[in-house]
């Protein structure tokens, strides 16, 4: 393959990319703590974008930055922008419950709600859409399918999400993420609870959902950001360090810093 | 040389053995007397009223007449207003307490949650007595100056509710102790309901808001079943402090053994402050034997909220497995 | 849109809800201290702690001393005896009665115990010792006051024990000590703050209980330290001179809550001081 023909490939990917969400020169402060540094990054529509670096390098900060999650603690704080579908979300105006409609969280640790598995679906449905029992029926089918729950679940969802196996647990969250129908899914270390087959099965559903959402995904586990990404960002002490397509940042970092932490060198 | 060192540690080997043997059987014998105790409460206090229990049998619980001289006596109106009178407080103490827990749990700024939970949980420290002469002294004058006017003028309109607010307001009588157990159990009841919500899991929360929850949405759908267990062992809690109040009703519920209406306004008598009043007075024989009898049921009272309510969260615990 | 703004309004309006609560609250408990303080302070006098309370009607000026050392002596011997017992029954539940049916009973029991009105301890003591001896007594309202202080140091002892890292009795049972040994010189040594805080939070509520002592110390409107005759105490003294119709009775009632209501609340506040002392190392 001649140079030319590589440039018009990644032309051609480009020009299909379309930017689902962006930080524009983010800052973010836990109090006087300056915790990400000038942040900009594209987030493709449809894409996985995956997070790496070493612990405390601001990459689940950034994860709670594009849900707004950090609005729960007073100390916390961002300036710059945060743009989704060209809008800033960072705005005093932007409510905050509207975003988080249109942006999911799945967390560490599995959280199911202290409710049955189909109310831990329809709970969040219900909070923004009115619908019949049928439609909420087919609802949760929907998303229990999509999360590849359904089955080994469709039998028991009068029962509690906690009754549920910590894999099981995990995929629940995920689909009650997706339920709500979001334009991305904030994923933050989802497996890092998990065993290996559960971990397997989630990294497999990622690439399904990949085609409805846009994910973005925080991981400790370089192979893991190299099997599932699209995208991979590597942060280091609150900065942007590189982003670009997986396969050439796993092969061929520009960065030095991002070679050292990849290859294991460091971190 | 080694003999004797080896028999000088097998004597305190010995010694140590025994010595734990006698601390062991120490600790159980004290163990086993709180077991006798309450045996011994229950034995001591049949005992003591057996001669009431003779005379009236189960028809003690459901008498009318208090009237010593005649030597009759009858339950009903003092756990009558025992169980009005905590009601009352348990209506208005849960939901205020689970707004003080709320509000100190996800409302106030961080630099005020320590302060005004130390408050509360000082305030749950005070004597009830302090209540009960407050109670007598400050607010029954103000609360039927004001207060019982409104309330009759307003709710007492209301068909069928409005009997509860009929007649003359004097300040005392059922409603006002009501309300003085209230507040008293109010700081119980919010320092364990704020206990509770704050080991709710951040990142619970935090995946409820994450699907774009409101606060009360957050609070109300996830952390109190979440906390169910421990909320309802906070209200029990409050419930067994109101049941076996002395101080706090015997001051303000009026004193009197006579109950024609339904109205709260009433004066009226709780099971504790017939015996704060009429025990020091009491003649022995069959009118103490009642009054013993009286204490016995309260006991009772409170044995079965307590045992209940152990039962209501071992079920809980055991549901939270496969159903909710 | 409907949806949201409906939801957005309850959220207001609950938050909103929970905020009054906070003021509800804070309302009466501010009014009662308020009133307590301003009226107990107006009391306080010497004559307080020299005089005898008064005689009925009397009009002479009197005091509390023979209720305040009364109450101190009640509460310093029901602390005496219920809190040794207290703490060997703990140290049963934590330390070898955790799995056992004896502990399993023991632990709900207490838990009866530290709920029980504390009116029906008093009738308790009553049928078992007054009746049987045929006079109030002083020594009575300590028996009645000491079975409150045991439940409450039961259950501090056995949680403070439970909060001993299994890896530090393990460490001392490595070095080949005996059980009782390792008990009392590592894991209850290691809870002694613990345990001090129970007993003195054990002491707050027993300071201010009246309806124990009605049935058993009664009061006594002299000077009196025989165990076996009435005793005065503060508590029964605020009871009957608060519901009295003379004006002097009633202050001095307030002087009394006042200075029951400031001791619990400085036991309560140096507890959690030092509770918090230890916790922070």
């Amino acid at each position: 393959m001649n140079d030319t023909s590589q440039n018009m490939m990644m032309n051609e990917t480009v020009a299909q990319l379309e930017a689902q969400m962006a930080f524009k020169s983010l800052d973010f402060y836990y109090g006087k703590f300056h915790a990400l540094k000038n942040v900009n990054l594209e987030i493709y529509k449809r894409h996985v974008t995956a997070f790496i670096g070493p612990s405390g390098c601001g990459k689940s900060t950034l994860l709670r930055v594009m849900n707004r999650m950090y609005d729960l603690y007073p100390e916390q704080r961002a300036t710059g922008e945060l743009l989704l579908d060209g809008e800033n979300m960072l705005d005093r105006n932007v409510d905050v419950t509207v975003l988080r409609a249109k942006v999911g969280m799945v967390f560490q640790k599995p959280t199911p709600f202290p409710m049955s598995i189909y109310e831990n679906i329809a709970f969040g449905v219900r909070l923004h859409e009115k619908m019949s029992k049928s439609l909420m029926d087919e609802r949760v089918e929907w998303a229990l399918r999509k999360a590849a729950l359904w089955d080994e679940a469709k039998d028991k969802l009068g029962q509690s999400g906690m009754s549920l196996s910590g894999g099981q647990q995990q995929r629940l969250c995920i689909a009650r993420g997706i339920a709500v129908k979001p334009e991305v899914l904030l994923l933050d270390e989802p497996t890092s609870a998990l065993d290996p087959i559960s971990t397997m099965r989630i990294e497999e559903l990622i690439g399904e959902l990949k085609e409805e959402f846009t994910i973005a995904i925080v991981t400790h586990n370089m192979q893991q950001a190299a099997r599932i990404s699209d995208y991979t960002a590597y942060m280091y002490l609150g900065e942007m360090i590189e982003f670009g397509v997986t396969d050439q940042i796993f092969i061929k970092p520009t960065m030095k810093a991002t070679e050292d932490y990849i290859t294991g060198r460091f971190g | 040389m080694s003999a004797t060192q080896e028999s000088s540690a097998n004597t305190a080997a010995g010694a140590g053995k025994f010595g734990d043997w006698l601390f062991f059987n120490l600790t159980r014998l004290f163990a086993a007397l709180t077991l006798i105790l309450l045996a011994g409460i229950i034995v001591s206090l049949v005992v003591g009223s057996w001669e009431s229990i003779q005379k009236f049998g189960l028809s003690f619980i459901w008498r009318q007449d208090w009237n010593p001289p005649m030597e009759e006596f009858g339950a009903l109106i003092p756990i009558y207003g025992t169980l009005v009178t905590s009601l009352i407080a348990l209506v208005i103490a849960v939901p205020v307490s689970f707004g003080i827990a709320l509000f100190l749990t996800e409302l106030s700024p961080v630099w005020l949650r320590r302060p005004l939970g130390t408050a509360i949980e000082l305030l749950a420290a005070v004597p009830s007595i302090v209540y009960g002469m407050w109670g007598l002294m400050v607010f029954a004058p103000i609360f039927a100056e004001y207060v019982q006017p409104l309330l009759a003028g307003t709710l007492g309109r209301v068909p069928l509710l409005g009997a509860l607010f009929a007649g003359p307001g004097l300040g005392i009588g059922l409603l006002a102790a009501g309300i003085i157990l209230a507040i008293m159990i109010i700081p119980f009841i919010a320092s364990v309901m704020r206990d509770v919500f704050d080991v709710t899991p951040a990142m619970l929360k935090e995946s409820a808001y994450g699907i774009g929850s409101t606060t009360w949405e957050v609070v109300w759908n996830v952390v109190l079943p979440y906390t169910k267990v421990g909320v309802i062992g906070g209200i029990m809690l409050g419930l067994g402090r109101a049941l076996g109040e002395t101080m706090a009703v015997t001051f303000i519920i009026g004193n009197t053994n006579f109950l024609s209406t339904i109205s709260l306004y009433a004066p009226g008598n709780s099971i504790t402050s017939v015996l704060a009043n009429e025990f020091g007075e009491a003649t022995p024989g069959i009118y103490t034997g009642a009054l013993i009898e009286l204490g016995l049921i309260l006991f009772l009272i409170t044995l079965a909220v307590l045992v209940s309510s152990k039962l209501l969260l071992l079920r809980l615990a055991k549901h939270e497995g496969t159903k909710t | 849109m409907e949806l949201l703004i409906r939801r957005k309004f309850a959220n207001k309006v609950a938050l909103t809800l929970s905020m009054l609560a906070m003021g509800f609250g804070l309302f009466w408990l501010a009014w009662i201290l308020l009133t307590t303080f301003e009226l107990g302070i107006a009391g306080i006098s010497l004559d307080l702690f020299t005089k005898m309370t008064p005689p009925p009607g009397a009009g002479e000026p009197g005091g509390l001393l023979n209720a305040i050392v009364g109450s101190a002596i009640m509460v310093s011997l029901a602390t005496a005896l219920g809190t040794p017992i207290g703490i060997l029954a703990g140290v049963y539940l934590a330390e070898y009665g955790r799995h056992t049916w004896l502990g399993n009973s023991t632990r709900f029991i207490n838990d009866i115990l530290l709920s029980a009105p504390s009116i029906v301890i008093g009738l308790f003591i009553y049928a078992v010792y007054v009746a049987k001896v045929g006079n109030f007594s002083g020594i009575s309202g300590v028996f009645a006051l000491a079975l409150i202080v045991i439940p409450v140091v039961v259950a501090t002892t056995e949680n403070m024990l439970k909060l001993v890292p299994d890896t530090l009795r393990e460490a001392a049972f490595a070095l080949g000590a005996p059980k009782s040994t390792v008990i009392l010189k590592v894991t209850l040594k290691a809870s002694t703050t613990g345990v001090i805080t129970g007993i003195l939070l054990a002491v707050a509520r027993i300071a201010g209980e009246t309806a124990p002592l009605l049935f058993t110390a009664l009061s006594n409107q002299f000077w009196s330290l025989n165990l076996n005759e009435p005793m005065a105490n503060l508590p029964v003294t605020i009871f009957k001179f608060a519901m009295s119709p003379f004006k002097e009775w009633q202050q001095i009632a307030w002087a009394g809550v006042f200075l029951i209501t400031l001791g619990v609340l400085g036991l309560n506040i140096v507890a959690r001081i030092l509770f918090r002392q230890k916790h922070k190392n």
